[in-house]
């Protein structure tokens, strides 16, 4: 390249500079020139730059990293994250409270009942009928939700052992995770981007056979989770990987804003089910298991007692539905509830033809509520909330602000993935260039999440 | 309700254009047309009448003097308070609310940009820090607004580690500038990218896309059959 590389006129300082060549401007990319950067890396003894990722088996997603190494010693740990940014909570402002939930589900596709839960809570508490959602919604948002958590963590799992070569640990925790699937299919209709939890209540109320699935599901699970322990937690090859290596200590954990599994393994008991109740939480019996040793082990272990944890809220969640019975799903205000009635025809599911002749045949008003609603949506009066709930990897926020229009103003997503991936370089650096793998593992972020 | 929020009219105001291209607020009912008088700035009054946000504030008082000149102005809704700092005290203010012992805000949850074209104030950027307190287990809003043509505030980097990756996101999104920040790059957006895409004059997909050599124009660029 002969032309000289320079910032645009008027550009911020940040900028990217650019070569013009030929009919096309040519940009720098990130980090830097690269050339420079691998001019740096002469100087020094036997220091190189490495690239790592997005597209990469061991980065867990699209994560890119870029490794300053010495030897097998990483020196500095740069993380590059971007790559499946979809514009998300722009898209959000663009449609209704109610069609939101459709594009929020999209970000952390592996929990994306909690994100669906969090902005939900947040749209009611604008609209100001949280002491108005039936409480047999709740119930079972708190079911599908501690279902998602043990499906998230065995994600976790299955894909940290294959990051690692424990191929078993692959083939195990998808098995179970395909069984959790099954069951949320059941429930919402879709494997995953359920967009079950709507503003108000449900999509609808948990089918016929779903309970019996369920505790099926609950007798087998704690058989699983003790093969997990057999097959893992003392297999010296899995010690090895694991113990002693990417210590991040509690204080380290807050300063660099990291919750979840990762600040619970360093011994501080933060769990917002806990500590900040929502969903009737408080009224559940739960333990949240800690470790004191901030290391990769502890976060594995820590995770892996969660499972058994949220299988103790899923059974008092059945019985609680037992001791409720049937009832609404959806909050009792005409102005908020989404009109249609749901049900299974030969083609799916879809509008409830009866729903429809009624509406259609007898009742005008009832039609244009219908149609006003589901085209225009309700409006919701202006203000600004931020409600967090415990993710499977930490704290998972919404703010939303409403202008007092059909559409949010603007919703953002307080991914815990997007936090926790900045403690990696603190993890790292100093270690052993193998276990910048385990660190991303033991972060066990989602990049839908990340990126948004 | 409607007076607490500093801008409420932004679909009033016509700047939001549906993405199969209705203009105005999408209300196809006939009444959309109403234009809903602009909500003014407004502060609340104290007691807040919450345990909590009355002893974060009492608090505050008591550890910063001079708070009245740091806050424009405070918010009190739905259970949760939100203090509007000026730029010039972000800092300080941050300080005393993360050290003082009866306020320990440890933790910064999350920090991110929101734009109000019609702020009566003038400064339509708003940054929005989450701030949450461990110790005492409450959690408060921090908002900074700046304009566009001088969109300075200072970085939060250097009391909460954690604000780095929210500030350059806020940064990509909103152009916001964080003085005292590190390395504040784009991390969402390609680094050649023009322009701030979450501000509210960006159009959704206001971007040709180039196929096979083709340019599909942008949606609000297309042909419109209504």
């Amino acid at each position: 390249m002969t032309a000289d590389t320079h910032t645009p006129p008027g550009a911020a300082p940040y900028e990217a500079g650019f070569t013009e060549g030929g009919a096309n401007r040519v940009y720098t990319v990130t980090g830097g020139d690269w050339e420079q950067v691998l001019g740096a890396g002469e100087e020094g003894a036997e220091q190189i730059v490495i690239n790592m990722g997005p597209q990469h088996p061991s980065t867990h997603g699209v994560l890119r990293l870029v490794l300053d190494i010495e030897g097998e010693t990483v020196r500095q740990t740069r993380l590059v994250i971007g790559y499946l940014h979809t514009g998300i909570e722009k898209s959000c402002e663009f449609r209704t409270w109610t069609q939101a939930v459709t594009f929020l589900t999209r970000a952390d596709y592996l929990s994306p009942l909690f994100t669906e839960t969090a902005y939900c809570l947040s749209v009611e508490r604008l609209l100001g009928v949280t002491d108005q959602i039936p409480e047999r919604a709740t119930v079972i948002r708190v079911l599908v939700m501690e279902l998602q958590r043990i499906s998230s963590h065995l994600v976790g799992l299955a894909t940290s052992g294959m990051e690692l070569g424990a191929t078993t640990a692959m083939i195990v925790g998808f098995r179970e995770r395909e069984k959790i699937l099954d069951l949320l299919e059941m429930i919402t209709g879709l494997r995953m981007n359920h967009a079950y939890i709507r503003p108000g209540g449900l999509a609808q109320d948990l089918p016929d056979g779903a309970e019996r699935a369920i505790r099926e599901f609950l007798v087998d699970m704690p058989k699983r989770i003790k093969e997990y322990h057999r097959l893992l937690t003392g297999q010296p090859i899995w010690k090895n990987r694991l113990i002693d290596v990417n210590y991040l200590d509690a204080s380290s954990c807050l300063a660099l804003g990291i919750t979840g599994p990762i600040l619970r393994s360093a011994g501080l008991p933060w769990d917002l089910r806990k500590t900040m109740p929502y969903c009737g939480y408080e009224t559940y019996e739960f333990d949240v298991p800690t470790a004191t040793e901030a290391d990769s082990f502890a976060r594995y272990l820590v995770r892996l007692e969660e499972m058994g944890e949220s299988l103790k809220i899923v059974e008092q969640c059945l019985d609680k539905l037992s001791r409720l019975g049937p009832g609404p799903v959806m909050v009792a205000d005409k102005k908020i509830a989404w009109p249609a009635q749901l049900s299974i025809g030969s083609d799916g599911m879809g509008n409830s033809l009866d729903h429809i002749r009624k509406i259609m045949g007898t009742s005008m008003e009832a039609l244009i509520h219908h149609f006003k609603l589901v085209t225009e949506g309700f409006r919701v009066p202006p203000g600004q909330v931020y409600t967090a709930v415990e993710g499977p990897r930490g704290e998972l926020g919404v703010h939303v602000v409403s202008d007092g229009g059909t559409k949010p103003f603007r919703v953002h997503v307080r991914d815990p993935s997007f936090v926790n991936l900045q403690a990696v370089p603190a993890m790292t650096e100093g270690g052993q260039i193998g276990d910048v793998i385990v660190a991303v593992a033991s972060v066990d972020p989602v990049l839908g999440g990340v990126d948004r | 309700m409607s007076e607490l929020v500093p801008n409420g009219s932004a679909a009033a105001g016509g700047r939001r254009q549906d993405a199969f291209g209705a203009k105005g607020t999408g209300d196809t009912s006939g009444f959309g047309g109403l234009v809903a008088p602009a909500p003014v700035l407004g502060s609340s009054e104290r007691p807040f009448g919450d345990d909590d946000a009355d002893k974060v504030y009492d608090a505050l008082e008591r550890a910063f003097p001079g708070l009245d000149e740091a806050i424009e102005r405070v918010v009190f809704d739905r259970g949760e308070l939100t203090l509007y700092v000026r730029r010039e005290y972000l800092l300080a203010v941050g300080r005393t609310l993360r050290d003082d012992p009866a306020l320990r805000f440890e933790l910064l949850s999350s920090q991110s940009g929101a734009d109000y074209p019609d702020d009566p104030t003038g400064r339509r950027l708003h940054s929005v820090v989450h701030l949450a307190s461990l110790t005492h287990r409450r959690r408060i809003r921090v908002e900074v607004s700046v304009t566009v043509e001088d969109p300075v505030m200072p970085s939060l980097t250097s009391l909460w580690p954690t604000a780095d990756w929210h500030e350059r996101e806020t940064y990509d999104f909103f152009g916001i500038i964080f003085e005292g920040h590190h390395a504040l790059t784009r991390i969402m957006m390609p680094d050649d990218w023009v322009g701030h895409p979450q501000r509210k004059d960006y159009p959704l997909g206001g971007i040709p896309v180039e196929y096979k050599g083709a340019q599909v124009p942008p949606p609000e660029k297309r042909r419109s059959y209504s």
